[in-house]
């Protein structure tokens, strides 16, 4: 086990560094720069910027200086926030993101799981075909339209929550951005689980199981709930990259400040620092939330062993 | 007058009595019936083999008398397990019955037990449940039960995984589950269906032991007549879901009354025969959508005639215990 975390470790740094090179280059192929606005900035003005940034080297040698400056963990200055490093930024607003993400992930996991287990138990009943259309109604339902429809809900027509700012991540401020974030995650964990819940329970060993005369409860908490969580786990870690990243949203409706907006924001202003570091954020993340699927795995499959 | 009679050996005390049992199962091409009007009696420390080809109801039989038939199934007719119609009982009921008093064997031991529990576990849960059993005891019973079944070093194997198991090894895992509660009977859905032909015979072995010792009642469904002729009393061939013929064993093996037993002995392959090609029953098992007028084996049937593609025969004992459906059965003294 030891062994497999090392080598997924490994294996993560010639990912990142093509995720940089390959990031890297297609931000500053792009046309424009940091610099451009339509009032134009005094050449002399331009000169010192561009010195500041190491703009007037060469691009190779701006590649390897950000390399450099990336392996002592620095991401460079912002271009459009200039008094701030990208390292203060990323710590300002990814701490909402990940809280966010997190309580997201939460309801998203337990809600869609149980409407699944119960939808794939009560197959072609009431309660399934009513949690299916749920389902399809929050994929279908983007969250730029669920985040104003609980502004007019809760906020304006009730009063109940706050229509927007983070206040230190207080519950009442969290809960919009939540319910936004989640209802297409719980829809789609929802649907998978009612798929992989319904073919464990037509599979040889629950009919065993069944013979066995064990209890209903029993047979689907010990024996089918595990095999039936594996296809959700696998869709898991992608799933919650995007929900603590994916805020871009819901940052823009609730005025939270997370790092969604910073991204956006980087790529219309050409910030490079910015996008690369968030993209590098993303990135180490994916790469991270992978391999915790593949250890949770061993977990679940014995089968499966590294 | 289908109601049977026991064998001479067995006077009254049976275990189970079929009582025209019938499966029906509503499908979108319509009502299709697997099983259709199956009579059969089951003495204590008795055992049956139900044989016939694949679609032949064999196993929906056991998967009926279990209450693990499929949703869209539904059962006609009685089953009495010490008196009681087993087939009326809820599933609380039921799962009183199951492991306790019924216990079954599936085809294929690869997937029949639970990839993601230690087989130790899949074990004591039974004696847990169903005994209401410590851990502790639980686990002791568990080995001594895989002891029982022949497992070479059963305390290290309850903390295996069924992959680490061969397919043998699994029927035994599977077999010992079944004993656990040391039920009245057992049903076996082709056991060894899924084995090499070594494995096989070491499980038929286990099984003959385990019947003496345990004096368990078995129903063995298969279609191999050779695991029949070394395992069981009685023998019950069916065809599109109907009882062709039923009789003790030795009288079914070596005469055969009925054209479609008799294609089916034929059909054993025999090293000690000159003939090159395989015996055959020509055609295939009919869909049960859709079944021939009059006898349903009459299109494959050499002996066939106009009365039996007209009407369909009834079971009838033709003598003391045994039982047939045919128009044209096969006489001993012409036949021979």
């Amino acid at each position: 086990m030891l062994r497999f975390i090392i080598k997924r470790l490994l294996e993560a740094i010639p990912t990142l560094l093509a995720l940089v090179t390959l990031s890297f280059f297609l931000m500053h192929f792009a046309p424009g720069s940091p610099f451009t606005s339509e009032r134009g900035v005094p050449p002399a003005v331009l000169a010192n910027l561009q010195a500041k940034y190491h703009m007037n080297e060469s691009l190779m040698s701006q590649y390897f200086h950000y390399l450099w400056d990336l392996l002592h963990g620095n991401l460079g200055y912002s271009f459009r926030f200039t008094d701030f490093t990208i390292n203060q930024l990323v710590a300002q607003s990814f701490p909402v993101s990940a809280e966010i993400g997190f309580w997201s992930f939460v309801v998203a996991v337990s809600i869609g799981v149980l409407c699944g287990v119960f939808a794939a138990l009560r197959q072609n009943s009431l309660l399934d075909y009513g949690v299916m259309a749920f389902a399809n109604i929050g994929m279908v339902l983007p969250n730029f339209v669920i985040a104003p429809l609980c502004i007019l809900f809760f906020s304006i027509h009730y009063h109940w929550l706050p229509a927007g700012g983070w206040n230190g991540g207080a519950w009442p401020y969290l809960i919009m951005p939540v319910i936004a974030m989640s209802t297409s995650y719980i829809a789609q964990i929802a649907r998978i689980t009612r798929g992989s819940m319904i073919e464990t329970m037509h599979s040889n060993f629950i009919r065993t199981a069944r013979a066995k005369g064990l209890p209903k409860s029993h047979i689907i908490i010990r024996h089918a709930l595990r095999p039936a969580m594996l296809p959700v786990v696998s869709y898991l870690g992608p799933a919650f990259v995007g929900i603590i990243t994916g805020s871009v949203v819901v940052d823009q409706f609730f005025g939270t400040g997370g790092i969604g907006q910073h991204f956006v924001n980087g790529a219309i202003n050409r910030d490079y620092s910015m996008v690369m570091g968030i993209t590098i954020l993303i990135g180490t993340l994916t790469i991270l939330f992978n391999a915790i699927v593949d250890i949770v795995y061993v977990f679940i499959d014995p089968k499966i062993r590294y | 007058m289908t109601s049977l009679n026991n064998t001479p050996k067995q006077a009254t005390n049976n275990i189970l009595e079929v009582d025209h049992l019938r499966v029906n199962f509503t499908t979108p091409d319509g009502q299709v019936t697997a099983v259709n009007d199956l009579n059969f009696n089951l003495a204590q420390g008795e055992t049956l083999g139900i044989v016939g080809e694949s679609g032949s109801g064999k196993s929906q039989t056991a998967f009926a008398l279990m209450g693990l038939l499929a949703g869209n199934g539904l059962i006609e007719g009685e089953a009495r397990f010490e008196g009681q119609n087993i087939l009326s009982l809820n599933e609380k009921a039921m799962n009183k019955i199951r492991s306790e008093k019924i216990a079954m064997i599936f085809q294929d031991p690869m997937t029949s037990l639970n990839p993601y529990m230690k087989v130790g576990q899949q074990l004591m849960e039974v004696l847990i449940l169903h005994k209401g059993m410590s851990k502790a005891d639980a686990f002791e019973a568990s080995v001594k039960m895989l002891d029982a079944v022949k497992m070479p070093e059963a305390r290290k194997r309850m903390k295996m995984y069924p992959h680490e198991f061969s397919g043998g090894m699994r029927q035994r895992v599977m077999i010992a589950m079944a004993l656990l509660c040391q039920p009245k009977l057992l049903i076996a859905d082709e056991p060894t269906t899924a084995l090499d032909v070594t494995v096989q015979a070491q499980i038929l072995t286990l099984l003959n032991e385990l019947k003496a010792e345990f004096d368990t009642s078995i129903i063995m469904i298969t279609h191999d007549l050779g695991v029949v002729a070394g395992l069981c009393d009685k023998v019950l061939v069916m065809y599109a879901g109907r009882t062709m013929e039923y009789g003790l064993t030795d009288d079914i093996f070596y005469h055969p009354t009925h054209p479609y037993t008799q294609g089916l002995l034929e059909a054993i392959p025999r090293l000690d025969s000159n003939e090159g090609t395989l015996a055959t029953i020509a055609g295939n098992p009919p869909n049960l959508l859709n079944l021939p007028t009059g006898c349903p084996f009459q299109e494959r049937c050499q002996h066939a005639e106009d009365r039996c593609r007209k009407e369909a025969p009834t079971l009838e004992e033709y003598q003391a215990g045994k039982l047939r459906a045919c128009h044209k059965p096969i006489h001993w003294e012409q036949a021979v």
